[in-house]
């Protein structure tokens, strides 16, 4: 008989830690389908953050490094730096990236660093219980806004793919989310593309992956993306924010 | 072997790190220690390396961490407050044994201090400064050429031992120009690194560069493997200067720009009758602990007055060398006041008694 689905080679055969549907997998998985599909396992260097995808250095098969929270550009750019031949991807939840981490973001982005970022968005710091997060929504609630996020005290979430893109160097940004099969099917894509435009040498590239965290959300995964089509898309839009392919055209 | 040239010590540090087959240099912009970065700036793009302006101590930490994760040599300078900025960067690669270069040129602090030279930094370079079991390789130079010459030794101790070492000078040595020859190192042909990642090609298993271990006994075992790296360093890799200890009444241990003034003051204090001799730490960790049972196994009584530009650091690491067995005694500036032979002399005469 025909296999028709099985593991992608550049993950690894070890299960995941994530809890029952979270979307960490399905990401990962999109992640190794396409650095299979582009043949690049045995040149690519991931670079895993601080957060609940951690252990994303256990689920790869390239090689990885572990950054400190939010130090994963300025890690990715110093493996860039030290082989630019290589293909290197870092992996961050909202906390990581866009608070502790926002200098060297911004600063990656800036730089148009030849790497590739894929970015969890789940409006929430998942791993360490479900504080509120820098892309937290306004009125939600969380561990540490328990009467909702209010923003006149703890001002309002911040929309990475739109600030990068205005940016001079990122040159693909996108923001996806998981939800559907055509979501899925778009999250790839994007994924892919990410990758390509580093493989050309194009430079920046970030996908945005609008996310859920059902734990922390204290709701079902089915539940979860409900609360994420209701709230989240509305405040962080699905679509291209830069492709300098396009604009080179 | 090269000529004579005269150097400033910042650029002398940076060109002997090219030498060592260092192609790769991330900073940020502080003072007194700006020249390395510059130096870098114009030389790197021209061999094919990389100097990268981070966009703060923290980032360029965390690129050194990366690069030296991938293999290549690698290094990152600053002072004082950037170098606080870099203990989590420091603290990780420590924990992931990555080796690497961290130069401090010293200056006044604490806080945002001032810019003149300072050996306030000894206790955060020795004693840990980022959190966690770990030790920094710390290597002192009293010279340019002492600079140059430890430079390439600081790139071979971190790639032997897989750990970071840092070079600490001060202000005074990385703004004076002396004399230096750089030697003719043969970089062409290092070690491979077998546990970088620099991608499998498909051809081993995969490297993964790391500092987190949730099973208590798997960062036991790790630690505990790495301690045995770091008393292999400690038999190895002391290094000091002793000079006159065993006749000595009074024994100064100073390093640094402030050992030059120290030797000066000795000499002084040896033309009015007083037997004086110094021990100058070169690794200040390790620390040479061998020179001070040398100088006490003389059996003559013997006080120990250890000199500094803080208010009493390393001080701690020489009692605890000389255990009860001598009096110790402190003399320092601080601030960024480098003491002068003079006041050193009066601290010695003072000691031993006018003459
Ligand atoms: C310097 C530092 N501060 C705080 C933490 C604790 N911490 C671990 S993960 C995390 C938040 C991660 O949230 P996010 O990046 O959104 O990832 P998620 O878990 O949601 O995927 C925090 C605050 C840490 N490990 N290091
Ligand atoms: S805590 Fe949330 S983000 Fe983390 S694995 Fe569980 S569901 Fe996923
Ligand atoms: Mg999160």
């Amino acid at each position: 008989m025909e296999k028709v689905f099985k593991r992608p080679h550049a993950l690894s055969d070890v299960s995941f830690h994530y809890c029952p549907g979270c979307p960490h997998g399905i990401v990962h998985r999109l992640v190794a389908e396409v650095i299979d599909e582009l043949g690049i396992e045995g040149d690519t260097i991931g670079v895993a953050p601080v957060g609940c995808s951690v252990f994303a250095y256990n689920y790869f098969e390239c090689d990885m490094q572990e950054a400190a929270h939010g130090r994963a550009p300025a890690v990715a750019t110093g493996i860039k730096r030290a082989l630019p031949d290589k293909v290197v991807f870092t992996y961050q939840g909202d906390g990581d990236l866009a608070a502790i981490g926002t200098a060297e973001t911004v600063h990656v982005a800036a730089r148009g660093e030849n790497v590739t970022t894929i970015f969890i968005n789940n409006a929430i710091y998942g791993m360490t219980g479900g504080q509120m997060a820098p892309t937290t929504l306004a009125g939600q609630v969380t561990q540490t806004s328990p009467y909702g996020r209010d923003i006149k005290t703890q001002g309002n979430p911040i929309r990475v793919s739109e600030m990068l893109a205005t940016l001079d160097g990122p040159a693909y940004i996108e923001r996806v989310t998981v939800d559907t099969v055509p979501h899925i099917k778009q999250a790839k894509a994007a994924i892919k593309k990410a990758f390509q435009m580093q493989l050309d040498g194009k430079g920046f590239s970030l996908v945005e992956v609008v996310s859920t965290c059902p734990t922390n959300w204290g709701m079902s995964p089915q539940e979860s993306f409900e609360w994420m089509r209701e709230n989240m898309l509305p405040h962080y839009p699905l679509g291209v924010y830069k492709d300098i392919t396009k604009e080179e055209n | 072997m090269g000529n004579k040239v005269l150097m400033k010590g910042n650029e002398a540090l940076a060109e002997a790190a090219i030498r060592a087959g260092c192609r790769h240099f991330f900073g940020y912009p502080i003072t007194p220690q700006t020249e390395v970065s510059a130096y870098m700036a114009k030389k790197m793009p021209k061999i094919g390396g990389t100097f990268l302006q981070a966009e703060s101590e923290v980032s360029a930490i965390n690129m050194v961490y990366g690069a030296g994760g991938a293999g290549v040599r690698v290094m990152t300078s600053s002072s004082s407050p950037g170098i606080s900025l870099k203990q989590e960067g420091i603290s990780y690669i420590a924990g992931a044994d990555v080796p690497c270069v961290i130069v401090n040129i010293v200056r006044g602090g604490p806080g945002l201090g001032g810019i003149q030279p300072a050996q306030s930094d000894y206790f955060q370079a020795t004693k840990g400064g980022g959190h966690g079991d770990y030790h920094l390789v710390v290597l002192a130079p009293s010279s340019i050429q002492e600079m140059v010459d430890l430079t390439a030794d600081a790139f071979d101790i971190g790639d032997k031992y897989r750990c970071p070492v840092m070079i600490m000078g001060d202000g005074m040595l990385g703004q004076m120009m002396e004399p230096v020859e750089f030697k003719d190192t043969d970089v062409s042909d290092l070690p491979e690194k077998e546990w970088a990642t620099s991608g499998t090609g498909m051809k081993r298993k995969k490297n993964i560069i790391n500092s987190l271990f949730i099973e208590a006994s798997e960062l036991e075992d790790l630690v505990l493997e790495r301690q045995q790296r770091y008393d292999e360093i400690i038999k190895n890799e002391v290094r000091y200067e002793a000079i006159d200890t065993e006749g000595a009444d009074i024994i100064l241990v100073a390093y640094g720009t402030t050992a030059r003034i120290a030797k000066t003051a000795m000499a002084k204090a040896k033309e009015l009758g007083y037997k004086v001799g110094i021990i100058r730490p070169i690794t200040l960790w390790p620390f040479p602990f061998e020179a001070f049972e040398k100088a006490l196994s003389s059996g003559t009584k013997k006080t120990f007055l250890s000199v500094e530009m803080s208010m009493g650091q390393m001080v701690e690491d020489v009692r605890l060398a000389v255990n009860g067995r001598a009096d110790v005694e402190f003399f320092g500036r601080t601030g960024g006041i480098v003491p002068t032979p003079k006041e050193i002399l009066a601290k010695i005469v003072e000691i031993g008694g006018a003459k």
